[in-house]
C-alpha cells in the first residue's frame, strides 16, 4: 500500500481528553498547529484499512457501494462491481467471513514492565499509555497478515507501552531512558508500513516502547527564500499538505498512503511520491534531517543543497527502518502550489505497446507529474468501480466512446491497457506538455481517452486498501508489491511474475484462478517501477495465510530472477530480509551493520528490520 | 486435403519466415557482433552485415505449407512402402499439444536414422501439430532439390563446426533463440548430435541445449518444454552403411543421385517404428534452485556472454537427463533379445537353445525395466523367427543352427574373410548394443564382481567406479551419481536373486551365476575392445597424434591380431569404440589432448595407460579364444 506514517485527521470536535501532559512548544513554530489529534482508534478501524466510515459494502439491492463522505466515491453505487468480483474471484455474497467485532482485551499478552523506567518516564512529564487497545493498535502494520492477525487471532508479542513525545526534546529523553535501562524502542509513524516492519520480535524480553511520533506534527519554520520548510517528523501527509497549502506552498509528496503515512516514516522507508517526476522522491526533497539515536544526535551543520564531505549521511537514515534511531525534524523542499491540474488517459492496443511508450516519454524526458499504465485486468478493476450514471446521456457517451475503441479503431477489450496521466503546473504549459505527451502516445498507436478515466485511476490506488477489507470478508485475500527495474527487462518481468503467480496459486490448490495485475506506475531514465496487485479466493484452503505467503515469497524471487529489484519504496522489514545479502552483497551487508554496530552497540532500537 | 490447422503457442506472434530472418539481423545481439567484428577487423560494418546475411539464408528455414503437404504426400507413400506399422504414444501427443500451446518446445529425439526427422515431422503433421523447425547438419544442402525441399519442410542448417567463427555463432544462436522467443515453431535438434552408427546412445552434446535453455535464464520466456522422444527402430534402414562406416569404409557423401539409389532399399522390409514422446519437462522445474541468478541481471541481456561453470555444469546435467529419458522409452524387439544371445554363442547356436535362452533373456530384461515389445500371445518360437526373418541379411536358420550371415566370397583371402565377418558382428551388436544402455548398471556390478580380488562392498564398488569412469564415453551415465548407479545395479541384481549382499559383502548366488557370467559376457567385447587398444597405445604410440592417424593405425594392429586368431574382439576394429576409448583415456589423464592449428594432437602417457591395464588385467582372467568359442 504505501510508506511508514501517522494519523492524525484533523478532528471536528474539540479535544478531549488527549493524554498530553507537556504542552510548551520546544521551539519557536511559525506555521500553525492548531489541529488537534484525537485518540487514532477513534477514527481509524482497528482491524482494516483507514476511516472507520469509510468502506465498501453491498447494500440490501445487493449493490456494491462505499460508504462515507470522505472521498469522491462515497456514497455511490457500483453496479458492475458486484458481477466483477464474483467473475474474477468466483466469489459469491452467500460464502461471508466475518472478523472479530471488537478486540478481545483478554487475549492481549499482558506487558512487561519496568517499573523503575517507569518512575523516571513519569518524572519526564511526556505521555504514556499501557492500555491494551493502544498497544495493540501499535503492534502492526498493514501487511496482509497482520490483518488477519487482527481479524481473527492475536499477535504473540506487542510493544509493552506506547509513549508520546511533542518534541525532539521529548525523544532525547525517551532514548537516554531506554538506554540507561536497556530497553527497546520501536519508533510507529503512521503505521502504514507493508513489509512487517512494525511487527514486535518474539523473542525481544525487554520491554517495548512503541515511540509515536504523532504528537510531534507542526511545521516549524518556512524558509520562502529558499523555499524550504522545518518540519517535525510525526506529521501526516495531508496535514503536512493542507497546512503548506495555507501559505501557498507544497511538497509535492504524495505517496498512495499520504493520507495517513507521516514524513519520519518517508524518510525511514525511502518512499517515493506519485508526482516524483516533477518533485522527486525523499531522498530528493530533503535538505536536512534531525535523528536522535543511542549514541547521540547525528544532522549536518548546515541546510545546502548538496555537499562532497564523504559518504552522505542522509543516506544512511534514510531507509535505516527505524534500526538506528528517531528521526525527529526534516527540512523538507516546498514549491509554490501549482496553479493548473489536469487528469488525462491514453488507450493502447496492448500492454507491449504501451510500455514503449512510456520508455519514449522517458527518453525524452517528458514524463508528466504522474504517468502509469496499467494493465488489461487493472483497467477492468478500474472499469468495476465506476459508479452509476446520472444521466442517460453520460451512459450513451460511454456506449459510444466503447464503440469507437472496441468495434471503430479494432482494440480488444480482453488486450487494450490504459496510461494514466497527471499534468501539473501553469496552465500554458500544461496544455503544451499534454500535447507533447499525447503526440508521442499516437505514435504508438495510443487514444486519448478521456480526463475522467485517468482520475478514476488514481482515486482506484486510494481506495484500493479499503477494497481489500471487503474481500476478506468474502474469502478474498490479496496484496500489493512492488519493484524497480531496467527498461529492458519491464515486458518480461510483468508476464513472468504475473504467470508466476498463477501457477503457483494452481499448485498450491487455489481453486479459482487469482486475480493477477499489474501497473507501471513511475518511469525513470534508466528504468521503471512495476506494481502488482494480486488476489485469490481462499475457499477450501485450510492455511491461507501460508498459502499466501508462499506465493508472494515465489513471486518475488520471480522478481529477483527478473533483474527486478527487492523493494523500489516499501522497504525490506522483516518480510524481505531474506534476501537483503543477494541484493546488496555481504560485504554491502557488512558495512550497514557496522553502522548499526557504532550507533546502535545494545541494539535499543530492536526492531529487527532490514539486517 | 487435409484439413491442417495445427494448435499455436498462446504467446505467439505471428510472422513469416522473412519477418524472422530480418528481426535476427535487426537483432541487437547480432548488431553488437557486427560492430564487434567491424571494429576489430577494420572493416565497414555493412560488408559484415553482408555476410551475416548470407549465413542466415545459408541456415535459414522456409516453411511452407505446399512443401510439407507434398512431403506429408511423398513420406506416407514411402514410409507404407518401407515399414510395416509405425507405433506412437498417444498419450504422448496429447501432452505434447498441450505443452506447444503453453510454453514454446523443444523436441529432443533419438538419432538413429535420416528417418528420425522426417518420421517425425510426418507424424506432427498427421496429428495437426506445430511443425518444428530442425536444426540439420549443413551437408543436405549439397542434396540439390532434397535440401531446398527440407528448407521448405521447416528445417534450417548448422555447419557442423563453427566454433571459431564468432558471427556465425551469433547468427546462429540469434535465429534459434528468435524462433523460441516467438513461439514460432517447436524446435527439434538431437542431443547426440549425429545419427548413432551404433544405435547406442552417443553423448550429448552442449551447444545447442545451451542456446535454447538461454532464453529462459534470462527469463525472456517463462519458460521451456524439453520433450524427449525416443524413436526405436524393429530393422535401421542403413544399418549395413554403419557397418561399413565404422570399419573405416568411408560414408558416402548425402546426395540427391544416392538417394536415388537407395530406392532399392524400398522394396525392402524394415518392420515397425516406435515413437514415443516423452513426458514434456519443464526448465523451469529443473533449475529451480540451482541457477544464481547474478549473472545474467548485471550484464545487459543482448551481450554474448560466456555461460558461468554452474551454468555449464547445469546443461550438462539436463542434457544427460534427456538421454537418460530417452533411452528409458526405447522400445526393444525381440530381435534384440537375440542379437544378444546369439553374440555370445558364435559361430553358430543351435535354435531351440536361442529360443530358450532369449526367452530367459526376455524376462531378465522386464526386471531390468527394459521395454519390450512382445505381444502377450506371440510363442517363442514365432518371435525368434519373425526376428530372423526380418533381419535374414545379418543372420539365417542353417540345418537347425542359427549362424551369421557372413559369407561374401566364397574362399576369399583371410582378410576378406575378416572382414565380412567383422561386418556381420557389427551389424548384429548394432541390435544387442540397444540392451546396452538399459543393461549397463548391473552388468558393470557383475564384471567388477569378477574384476575385484574379494566380494567385499568397497572392493567390487572401486572396480566397479573404474568401470564407470573407463566407460563414461560408451555409455550414458547421469555425471557425479557413481555410489548411486552401483546401488542401483545392485539392486537390479538382488531383484532377480543374481546377487546377495550382507552388510560387508556382495557376492552372486548359486543360482545367479549364469546371469552374472551371461551380463559380463554381453559386456566382454567393450572391456577386451579397450584393452587392446589401450595396449596398442601404451606400446604404439610414442609420438604425438592426431585422431586421423590413429584410427586406422589402431584398426590395422585389432585387424592383424584377428587374422592370426589371437584375439575373437572383432568389435574393437569399430572406430566407434576406438574414439571412445581414447576420450576416456583423455578424461583419465592418461593422454594429453592438445589443440595445435590443425585440429588436436594426442601424447600418451604410457605410465599411465599401463597403470590403467594392469587395472585391468590383473583382475580379469582374459578369456583364451578357445574358451570363448565354446
Amino acid at each position: 500500500v504505501a510508506e511508514g506514517a501517522g494519523v492524525i485527521e484533523p478532528g471536528e470536535k474539540e479535544a478531549q481528553g488527549w493524554p498530553c501532559h507537556s504542552t510548551a512548544p520546544c521551539q519557536e513554530v511559525v506555521a500553525t498547529w492548531g489541529l488537534v489529534s484525537s485518540p487514532r482508534q477513534e477514527l481509524l478501524k482497528w482491524n482494516g484499512w483507514g476511516y472507520n466510515d469509510s468502506k465498501f459494502i453491498f447494500n440490501k439491492k445487493g449493490q456494491a457501494e462505499f460508504t462515507g463522505k470522505r472521498y469522491r466515491l462515497g456514497g455511490m453505487v457500483l453496479p458492475t462491481f458486484k458481477e466483477w468480483i464474483e467473475k474474477t474471484f468466483g466469489a459469491s455474497l452467500e460464502h461471508k467471513t466475518t472478523s472479530r467485532a471488537s478486540l478481545n482485551v483478554n487475549d492481549v499478552p499482558p506487558p512487561i514492565v519496568n517499573e523503575e523506567f517507569l518512575q523516571d518516564l513519569r518524572a519526564t512529564k511526556i505521555s504514556y499509555s499501557q492500555d491494551a487497545e493502544d498497544r495493540v493498535f501499535r503492534a502492526h502494520g498493514h501487511c496482509l497478515h497482520e490483518i488477519f492477525v487482527l481479524r481473527e487471532g492475536m499477535f504473540k508479542r506487542i510493544p509493552d507501552i506506547v509513549v508520546w513525545p511533542v518534541c525532539h526534546e521529548d525523544v532525547v529523553k525517551i532514548v537516554e531512558l531506554a538506554c540507561k535501562h536497556n530497553l527497546c524502542i520501536i519508533p510507529f509513524g503512521g503505521g502504514t508500513s507493508v513489509s512487517s516492519a512494525l511487527e514486535c520480535p518474539e523473542e525481544e524480553k525487554r520491554m517495548i516502547i512503541s515511540l509515536d511520533t504523532s504528537q510531534m506534527n507542526r511545521i516549524l519554520w518556512i524558509d520562502e527564500k529558499n523555499l524550504t520548510a522545518c518540519v517535525e517528523a510525526g506529521i501526516v501527509g495531508q496535514d503536512l499538505e493542507k497546512q503548506l497549502a495555507e501559505s501557498g506552498f507544497c511538497t509535492g509528496h504524495e505517496p498512495d498512503s499520504m493520507e495517513f503515512s507521516s514524513l519520519g516514516g518517508w524518510v525511514a522507508t525511502r518512499a517515493s511520491g506519485m508526482k516524483k517526476n516533477i518533485y522527486g522522491n525523499i531522498e530528493d526533497l530533503v535538505i536536512h534531517i534531525k535523528m536522535v539515536t543511542p549514541r547521540g544526535i547525528v544532522e549536518k551543520n548546515c541546510q545546502v543543497p548538496r555537499m562532497s564531505t564523504g559518504p552522505d549521511i542522509h543516506h544512511f537514515i534514510m531507509g535505516s527502518e527505524g534500526t538506528l534511531g528517531v528521526v525527529t525534524e526534516v527540512t523538507i523542499k516546498i514549491r509554490p502550489v501549482p496553479e493548473y491540474q489536469k487528469y488525462g488517459s491514453v488507450v493502447f492496443p496492448n500492454f507491449e505497446r504501451g510500455v514503449a511508450c512510456l520508455r519514449e516519454v522517458a527518453k525524452q524526458r517528458c514524463a508528466p507529474a504522474s504517468i502509469r499504465l496499467v494493465d488489461n485486468a487493472q483497467f477492468q478493476f478500474g472499469h468495476a468501480l465506476k459508479p452509476q450514471v446520472a444521466s442517460i446521456f453520460t451512459s450513451f457517451l460511454d456506449g459510444l466512446k466503447k464503440f469507437y475503441i472496441t468495434k471503430f479503431k479494432g482494440f480488444d477489450p480482453n488486450i487494450l491497457c490504459v496510461a494514466t496521466l497527471l499534468f501539473e503546473g501553469d496552465r500554458e504549459k500544461v496544455l503544451q506538455h499534454e500535447k507533447q505527451v499525447y503526440d508521442i502516445a499516437t505514435k504508438f498507436g495510443g487514444l486519448a481517452a478521456g480526463e475522467d478515466n485517468g482520475q478514476r485511476g488514481y482515486m482506484l490506488t486510494f481506495v484500493i486498501a479499503y477494497l481489500r477489507d471487503l474481500g476478506l470478508d468474502y474469502y478474498v485475500i490479496g496484496e500489493s508489491f512492488e519493484t524497480s527495474v531496467p527498461w529492458d527487462r519491464v515486458l518480461d518481468l510483468c508476464r513472468n511474475v504475473k504467470e508466476r503467480i498463477v501457477r503457483e496459486c494452481k499448485e498450491k490448490g487455489v481453486q479459482f484462478a487469482p486475480l493477477s495485475t499489474c501497473r507501471v506506475t513511475q518511469t525513470y531514465d534508466a528504468g521503471a517501477c512495476v506494481y502488482f496487485y494480486f488476489a485469490f479466493n481462499y475457499r477450501g484452503i485450510s492455511d491461507p495465510i501460508h498459502v499466501y505467503e508462499q506465493i508472494e515469497r515465489a513471486a518475488r524471487e520471480e522478481i529477483l530472477a527478473n533483474g527486478g529489484s527487492l523493494s523500489h519504496h516499501h522497504g525490506v522489514g522483516k518480510l524481505r530480509k531474506r534476501w537483503m545479502k543477494e541484493s546488496i552483497s555481504d560485504v554491502g551487508l557488512g558495512m550497514l551493520r557496522s553502522v548499526k554496530e557504532y550507533v546502535d552497540p545494545n541494539n535499543i532500537f530492536g526492531n529487527k528490520n532490514l539486517l | 486435403m487435409k484439413c491442417y490447422t495445427p494448435v499455436i503457442y498462446k504467446g505467439l506472434s505471428p510472422c513469416k519466415p522473412n519477418a524472422i530472418k530480418s528481426a535476427v539481423l535487426q537483432s541487437e545481439q547480432v548488431q553488437y557482433v557486427i560492430k564487434q567484428l567491424a571494429k576489430e577487423m577494420g572493416e565497414s560494418p555493412d560488408i559484415i552485415q553482408e555476410e551475416a546475411m548470407e549465413i542466415l539464408d545459408e541456415m535459414g528455414h522456409r516453411m511452407q505449407l505446399g512443401a510439407v503437404r507434398f512431403f506429408a504426400f511423398t513420406l506416407s507413400k514411402i514410409f507404407k512402402q518401407l515399414f510395416q506399422r509405425v507405433c506412437v504414444n498417444e498419450e504422448g501427443m496429447q501432452r505434447l499439444q498441450h505443452a506447444i500451446q503453453e510454453h514454446p518446445v523443444v523436441l529432443l529425439p533419438s538419432h538413429r536414422s535420416y528417418v528420425d526427422f522426417l518420421m517425425l515431422s510426418y507424424l506432427l503433421y498427421t496429428y495437426d501439430l506445430a511443425l518444428p523447425v530442425i536444426a540439420a547438419g549443413i551437408d543436405f544442402l549439397g542434396m540439390k532439390i532434397v535440401g531446398e525441399l527440407l528448407r521448405r519442410a521447416g528445417a534450417f542448417f548448422m555447419r557442423r563446426s563453427f566454433g571459431g567463427n564468432r558471427l556465425y555463432w551469433a547468427v546462429f544462436a540469434e535465429y534459434v533463440k528468435t524462433m523460441l522467443r516467438s513461439g514460432y515453431a517447436p524446435i527439434e535438434f538431437f542431443l547426440e548430435g549425429t545419427r548413432s552408427r551404433t544405435a547406442k546412445t552417443l553423448t550429448p552434446k552442449f551447444g545447442l541445449l545451451s542456446i535454447v535453455m538461454e532464453p529462459f535464464f534470462k527469463r525472456e520466456v517463462f519458460d521451456t518444454y524439453l520433450v524427449p522422444i525416443s524413436i526405436s527402430y524393429e530393422r535401421i534402414l542403413e544399418e549395413s552403411l554403419y557397418a561399413y562406416e565404422l570399419l573405416g569404409v568411408p560414408k558416402p557423401k548425402e546426395s540427391t543421385s544416392g538417394l536415388l539409389k537407395a530406392r532399392r532399399i524400398l522394396s525392402d522390409n524394415f518392420g515397425t517404428i516406435h515413437i514415443y514422446v516423452g513426458q514434456p519437462v519443464s526448465l523451469r522445474t529443473l533449475a529451480s534452485g540451482r541457477i544464481s541468478r547474478c549473472p545474467y541481471n548485471l550484464v545487459p541481456r543482448h551481450l554474448p556472454q560466456k555461460p558461468s561453470e554452474d551454468i555449464q555444469e547445469f546443461v550438462s546435467d539436463v542434457a544427460y537427463k534427456m538421454e537418460l529419458l530417452q533411452i528409458e522409452n526405447m522400445v526393444l524387439s525381440p530381435w534384440v533379445l537375440v542379437a544378444a544371445v546369439l553374440l555370445q554363442n558364435l559361430p553358430a547356436m543351435e535354435f531351440e537353445l536361442l529360443i530358450e535362452k532369449t526367452l530367459w533373456l526376455k524376462g531378465l530384461t522386464q526386471t531390468f525395466g527394459g521395454f519390450i515389445e512382445w505381444p502377450d500371445n506371440l510363442c517363442a518360437k514365432k518371435a525368434v523367427l519373425s526376428g530372423l526373418t526380418l533381419h535374414s541379411n545379418i543372420a539365417g536358420l542353417v540345418d537347425g543352427h542359427v549362424v551369421l550371415n557372413d559369407k561374401g566370397v566364397e574362399d576369399g583371402a583371410v582378410g576378406e574373410i575378416v572382414f565380412r565377418h567383422a561386418l556381420a558382428v557389427l551389424m548384429c551388436a548394432t541390435y544387442r548394443n540397444q540392451l546396452l544402455n538399459v543393461f549397463v548398471r548391473p552388468a558393470l556390478v557383475a564384471v567388477a564382481l569378477q574384476m575385484a580380488p574379494s566380494f567385499r562392498k568397497e572392493e567390487v564398488y572401486s572396480c566397479f567406479n573404474f568401470l564407470r569412469d573407463v566407460f563414461s564415453d560408451e555409455f550414458i551415465f547421469f555425471p557425479g551419481i557413481s555410489l548411486k548407479d552401483f546401488e542401483e545395479g545392485c539392486f537390479l541384481l538382488t531383484k532377480c536373486d543374481a546377487i546377495q549382499t550382507s552388510q560387508q559383502e556382495i557376492y552372486p548366488t548359486d543360482k545367479g551365476s549364469g546371469t552374472v557370467s551371461f551380463l559380463s559376457a554381453m559386456f566382454r567385447p567393450f572391456v577386451e575392445g579397450y584393452q587392446l587398444i589401450f595396449r596398442y597405445l601404451s606400446k604404439e604410440m610414442k609420438e604425438a597424434f592426431t585422431e586421423k592417424q590413429f584410427i586406422p593405425a589402431v584398426r590395422n594392429f585389432v585387424f592383424q591380431l584377428l587374422e592370426k586368431g589371437s584375439t575373437q574382439c572383432y568389435e574393437a576394429l569399430s572406430s566407434d569404440m576406438q574414439k571412445n576409448a581414447l576420450s576416456a583415456l583423455v578424461q583419465l589423464g592418461a593422454v594429453k589432448k592438445k589443440k595445435t592449428p590443425n585440429g588436436f594432437t594426442y601424447n600418451v602417457n604410457q605410465e599411465a595407460v599401463g597403470k590403467i591395464l594392469d587395472m585391468f588385467d590383473a583382475r580379469i582372467p582374459v578369456q583364451k579364444p578357445v574358451a570363448a568359442r565354446l
